[in-house]
């Protein structure tokens, strides 16, 4: 058997998600918003759209956007659901095409027009055969089941009220540094604890904004990205575990699935917890930051809350965490905008906000399909 | 509450449901039993370890522990407008499934693993809600 190709990100592509969100009232396609991205990755990777031959989407569907793109016959076509965890899912079906051969150029592209089309991401129950039998108690929304494993993390490890004020109160630092970020006005302690409930005991400031944008990655082999201009970001090892039920609500914090996520993708890449420059870790609502760090490593089971202080997590910190701002503040891309963030840590293209000497960044989801990547600069 | 509301949410009563919805009415809160004997909850096609399609329904315990419960501000359900805010609990049962659900008159302090009872709370002639309440010692 051959050896397998070597794969690395050569294109990264983003809309600016601030100046969409400043007009309330437009109608935007999801369709054209991964078409910008996609024009801005190609334009990044100095690839031209006729190279491309394998077309993954996400929240957009591959029939369509293979039309309206003029991407109609590669040799790799599908799309993945409009889930966050997705995300780090197209990057590994992507990985595994191009490292088996099955594509030389993948243009994974995600548009996203939730605001447009007021998504509330709670209140639907009629698309599970089980969702039913928790709307008739009023239960819905990722956040509220998230909420329901944040209390129950809080009684395990005697977290007290407030614990998660940093997490929010990072990402907010981090957008100031980021041009296109939408939330970037900085909020303090006290502003994180008299913000609303939304599902009790998570805060306003602990969820995700939801507002429109698009996202494209381009991967190729990392032989190709070495005859191109930037720095190839090698995708050194991913690895993935689904940990489902009928519910989003994971009794071990997704703890099981991630330390066996952790275990592949440390010893597939060669590098530990230890030797990331920066993190980039899925973060739809705050408390999943530290599942993450749990679950892989960073910090020891049930002190992630102490663990992830403001010194620690920041730009010039430990382990700088959601350099861009992340969800609650830069966009809501589910986990999209994090790989467009690593890249350009790696690159060194992340401005003001760049993390010195970063060479190695991880991905982190902790969701119903963990995911983990490393990513390395060549 | 705007019960006819709460009605047009509830799981519509299948032939693959109709013996737990049943049981609510007779004060039972009945699981499903494959041929692996694993119980299940809400009802599932097929036994999750052996695919087998038999099952049959078994009146449960009752009893279950509090695993965590949140309370929720945010609107989203036209039948809950003015139930806001409302206490969601998340249940593990004495027989192992878990399951969302909320609390009859909850006393004040509430701690994960307290212990519950189940209740049917019937809003219509042919339709009753399992919910619980903390068992007091």
């Amino acid at each position: 058997m051959p050896e397998k190709r070597q794969v690395a990100i050569v294109g990264v592509g983003q809309t600016d998600f601030g100046a969409l969100y400043t007009n309330k009232d437009a109608q935007r396609d999801a369709y054209a918003l991964g078409a910008q991205a996609l024009r801005l990755a190609l334009d990044d990777a100095g690839l031209r759209k006729e190279e491309v031959d394998g077309l993954l989407t996400a929240r957009i569907h591959y029939e369509h956007a293979g039309h309206v793109l003029g991407i109609p016959g590669p040799r790799v076509i599908n799309a993945l659901e409009g889930s966050g965890r997705m995300s780090g899912v197209a990057v590994q079906h992507a990985v595994s095409l191009i490292e088996t051969g099955q594509a030389d150029v993948i243009a994974c592209v995600y548009g996203n027009n939730g605001r447009s089309v007021k998504m509330t991401y709670g209140g639907a129950y009629t698309g599970s055969p089980t969702t039913r039998y928790d709307a008739m108690y009023g239960m819905t929304s990722p956040g509220a089941y998230v909420a329901m494993m944040y209390r129950r993390y809080m009684h395990d490890y005697g977290v007290p009220d407030g614990a998660l004020a940093p997490i929010a109160i990072n990402n907010r630092c981090n957008a100031a540094h980021n041009d296109v970020a939408v939330m970037r006005d900085q909020i303090s302690e006290e502003m994180y604890r008299e913000s609303r409930f939304i599902a009790d005991p998570l805060r306003l400031y602990d969820y995700c904004i939801i507002n429109d944008g698009g996202v494209a990655l381009i991967l190729t082999t990392l032989d190709r990205a070495r005859d191109l201009a930037k720095r190839p970001v090698r995708v050194a090892a991913t690895a993935a575990r689904g940990s489902v039920s009928n519910y989003y609500t994971s009794t071990d914090f997704f703890y099981s699935a991630s330390q066996d996520v952790a275990q592949r993708v440390y010893a597939g890449s060669g590098y530990g917890p230890q030797d990331m420059d920066c993190l980039q870790i899925y973060d739809n609502f705050t408390p999943t930051v530290l599942f993450s760090l749990e679950g892989f490593g960073h910090a020891p089971r049930g002190e992630a809350w102490k663990w992830a202080s403001l010194d620690r997590i920041a730009r010039d910190g430990e382990m700088p965490i959601n350099t861009a701002g992340g969800h609650t503040a830069e966009s809501y891309m589910q986990g999209w905008g994090h790989h467009v963030e690593a890249v350009r840590q790696i690159r060194g293209e992340a401005g003001a906000r760049q993390v010195s000497d970063c060479n190695i960044a991880q991905y982190i989801c902790a969701s119903p399909i963990v995911t983990s990547h490393i990513l390395v600069g060549e | 509450m705007d019960t006819q509301k709460l009605i047009a949410m509830l799981p519509p009563v299948t032939d693959a449901n109709r013996d737990f919805w049943e049981g609510t009415l007779a004060g039972e809160f009945r699981l499903q039993h494959g041929d692996s004997g694993l119980p299940r909850f809400p009802e599932a096609p097929v036994d999750p370890v052996t695919l087998g399609e038999d099952a049959e329904w078994r009146a449960a315990s009752g009893r279950a522990t509090l695993w965590s419960w949140v309370v929720m501000h945010q609107h989203y359900f036209p039948a809950f407008a003015d139930k806001l805010p409302y206490l969601v609990a998340f249940v593990q049962l004495e027989e192992g499934p878990f399951l969302m659900t909320t609390l009859v008159d909850p006393p004040e302090h509430l701690e994960c693993g307290m212990a519950l009872h189940v209740v049917f709370d019937k809003i219509s002639d042919d339709r009753a809600i399992p919910k619980f309440t903390v068992v007091t010692r």
